[in-house]
């Protein structure tokens, strides 16, 4: 066990090595950083000193070996457009995205599974294929136009919702979040629903698959056998069987709403750090550009191995290490 | 949600179909049973034809600067202009006819998903083949890769190579292919594994058949049901990746208008209550993304690639 993580922690280090390398020699490749920062008029000894402070004379190895000496050391470079540390900046914004993103999580849970649970335990009905006909639609629906949709209908049309930024936030057990005031709960509405409505079509198909392939067990048979009520059979018995996988791909899924989370953040103007990086590509925002995907690719790398790790000790048929 | 459903809308009776006698005439009979999945295939040979003939059917050229007039900018849709031109779906903020520009949309983004699909197609069903042939050192490396690819969401691979590359149509191809390659390996060589342990890979091996022909010729045609399979599924994610990418700005460049560019346009002005711009491009979308996924869903159940692998 000690030995696969160990081994796994390695493997991580080498593919974020290999990020950090791909990140800074494609950056260093596009476009003039100083170009971009200094106003037209600048003079040239002007921009020479700020290349000069951007450390961006130098040969490109030397800035990629001291990129990685200070990114080992929490420091992933200065924003030029910002002008405070990118990792800090980063993490300003971190907040905003993960409240969006498990709030996205709850609502493909709460919606995903019950739609899920009843498709499966009537295969065939006019219910079970309107539902899968709707997770389709939610698998096709792009995440992009489904957003502007929203805004379009509850915004414009109805204006019900408000349409962009965060909202008025307060603070709940000494964390700053939208969940705290109404305000901030309307404008968390339409960019969690813009985000959870893949995952609701995700949790649908998995719910409806695992609760049909539990229904036919041998387990379920004898709990029915016994004279078992067929809604304490489903919620005890069959609910414990499917709540694994569930509780699997949600973890797994985390990193991927976090990568989502990009277009709906773009859409609703919501200021997470999907917003910032968008931003930081058009600006050339260098720094934070590779800050942002490296600390990522980190978050991804560390869910990926915590998922690995729950899943073969949740299911001991796992074999750690070995793969077919 | 429920109020959009362009399966509806959008789709004409489909075709009768002639089933022949083959075994593809068998999966066309067991395909043919959902009527819905009929309509959604009609759907797609409808939308590639008008890819394919758009140019000459499309009422106006909306990139020949010759044939947009400014002064029909921002028109509502059944407009009809003093000069008695018909603008069925409006124009948007340049005075194109919004109809035309649909379906030159329709044009690029249909090519970027069916070109990068067809490239993912041919170096994951390779790397697949040669894994689950080769065994050992090759097959453990591919499936790292693999591994390694699948561990991370389309969406920010494609990020982290257009935040690198930049705009462009083949910089978004290059980006698809990346990202799709490892999903075709993967269920190839799954489907190889268990192919390459019967007699007929034997027979050919014994014939002292080369490597090469006993993979591409004897292995690979029987991996087509999940290829096939995945590729259906591949190239609406392709289409709809390919319209986000558009629409964040990092895809498509602005000469080359998919219909993710259109939403894009549309979305600037959609606060000022000009839905159209955006509304139709993107139900044109949505309506060629669901069609073949239930087309894709289909074939899934009558191809059945998990018995195989």
């Amino acid at each position: 066990m000690v030995l696969f993580i160990v081994r796994r922690a390695l493997q991580a280090g080498l593919v974020l090595l290999a990020v950090s390398l791909v990140v800074f020699t494609g950056l260093y490749a596009v476009g003039d950083p100083a170009d971009i920062l200094l106003p037209d008029d600048a003079t040239a000894a002007e921009r020479e000193a700020a290349i000069v402070a951007l450390g961006l004379d130098r040969p490109i190895w030397t800035q990629y070996g001291i990129f990685l000496a200070n990114a080992l050391q929490g420091d992933l470079g200065t924003s030029f457009v910002f002008n405070i540390p990118s990792i800090t900046l980063i993490f300003q914004r971190m907040p905003a995205t993960l409240e969006l993103a498990l709030c996205a999580m709850l609502i493909a849970l709460v919606i995903g599974v019950p739609l899920g649970l009843y498709a499966g335990l009537k295969p065939g009905s006019r219910a079970d294929s309107a539902i899968v006909t709707g997770s389709i639609l939610g698998f096709s629906l792009p995440n992009f136009w489904q957003g502007l949709m929203l805004i379009l209908v509850f915004s414009i049309f109805l204006g019900w919702l408000p349409s962009s930024g965060r909202g008025e936030t307060g603070t709940i057990l000494g964390i700053e979040t939208s969940l705290a005031t109404w305000d901030g709960i309307r404008h968390l509405i339409l960019p969690a629903t813009n985000l959870a409505l893949f995952k609701v079509a995700l949790m649908i198909r998995l719910t409806r698959a695992q609760v049909r392939e539990t229904m036919p067990l041998d387990f379920v048979k004898f709990a029915r056998a016994k004279g078992m009520g067929e809604s304490r059979i489903v919620g005890l018995h069959v609910g414990k069987t499917i709540a694994a996988p569930i509780v699997t791909v949600l973890g797994m899924e985390l990193g991927s709403v976090i990568a989502f989370a990009v277009i709906t953040e773009s859409i609703f103007a919501w200021p997470g750090m999907g917003k910032l990086i968008i931003d930081s590509i058009n600006n050339l925002d260098r720094p934070v550009v590779a800050a942002y995907l490296l600390v990522v690719t980190f978050l991804f790398i560390v869910i990926n191995l915590v998922v690995d790790v729950l899943y073969s000790l949740l299911d001991p048929r796992v074999r750690l290490g070995r793969r077919a | 949600m429920t109020a959009l459903s362009p399966e509806k809308t959008a789709a004409p009776p489909a075709p009768a179909p002639r089933p022949a006698p083959s075994p593809l005439g068998a999966v066309w009979e067991e395909f043919a049973e959902k009527r819905s999945a009929v309509v959604a295939l009609g759907v797609c040979v409808l939308f590639l034809l008008l890819a394919v003939v758009g140019p000459w059917i499309a009422p106006q050229d909306p990139y020949d600067l010759r044939a947009i007039s400014f002064f029909d900018s921002r028109l509502p849709p059944l407009t009809v202009t003093p000069e008695g031109t018909l603008y069925l779906l409006g124009t948007d903020g340049q005075g194109r006819d919004m109809l035309s520009a649909m379906i030159y949309g329709l044009r690029t983004s249909l090519f970027v998903g069916v070109f990068s699909g067809a490239l993912a197609i041919a170096v994951g069903v390779s790397l697949g083949l040669v894994a689950a042939y080769a065994g050992g050192v090759v097959d453990a490396a591919i499936m790292r890769l693999v591994d390694f690819m699948l561990g991370f969401p389309t969406i920010l691979v494609a990020l982290m190579v257009l935040a690198i590359l930049g705009q462009g149509v083949e910089k978004v191809v290059f980006a698809l292919v990346l990202v799709q390659w490892a999903y075709f390996a993967r269920a190839v060589r799954a489907t190889a594994l268990s192919e390459r342990a019967k007699e007929y890979v034997e027979a050919a091996r014994s014939l002292g058949l080369s490597h090469t022909r006993i993979v591409f010729g004897h292995l690979a045609p029987n991996c087509l049901p999940p290829i096939i399979v995945i590729a259906t599924m591949q190239v609406a994610s392709a289409i709809s990746a390919e319209a986000t990418l558009s629409f964040l700005g990092l895809g498509l460049p602005i000469t080359e208008p998919s219909l993710g560019l259109l939403i894009s346009n549309g979305f600037n002005v959609m606060l000022a209550g000009l839905y159209w711009i955006s509304v139709f491009p993107g139900l044109l979308l949505l309506a060629l993304i669901f069609a073949i996924n239930v087309v894709g869903d289909r074939l899934r159940d009558v191809l059945n690639p998990r018995a195989v692998a």
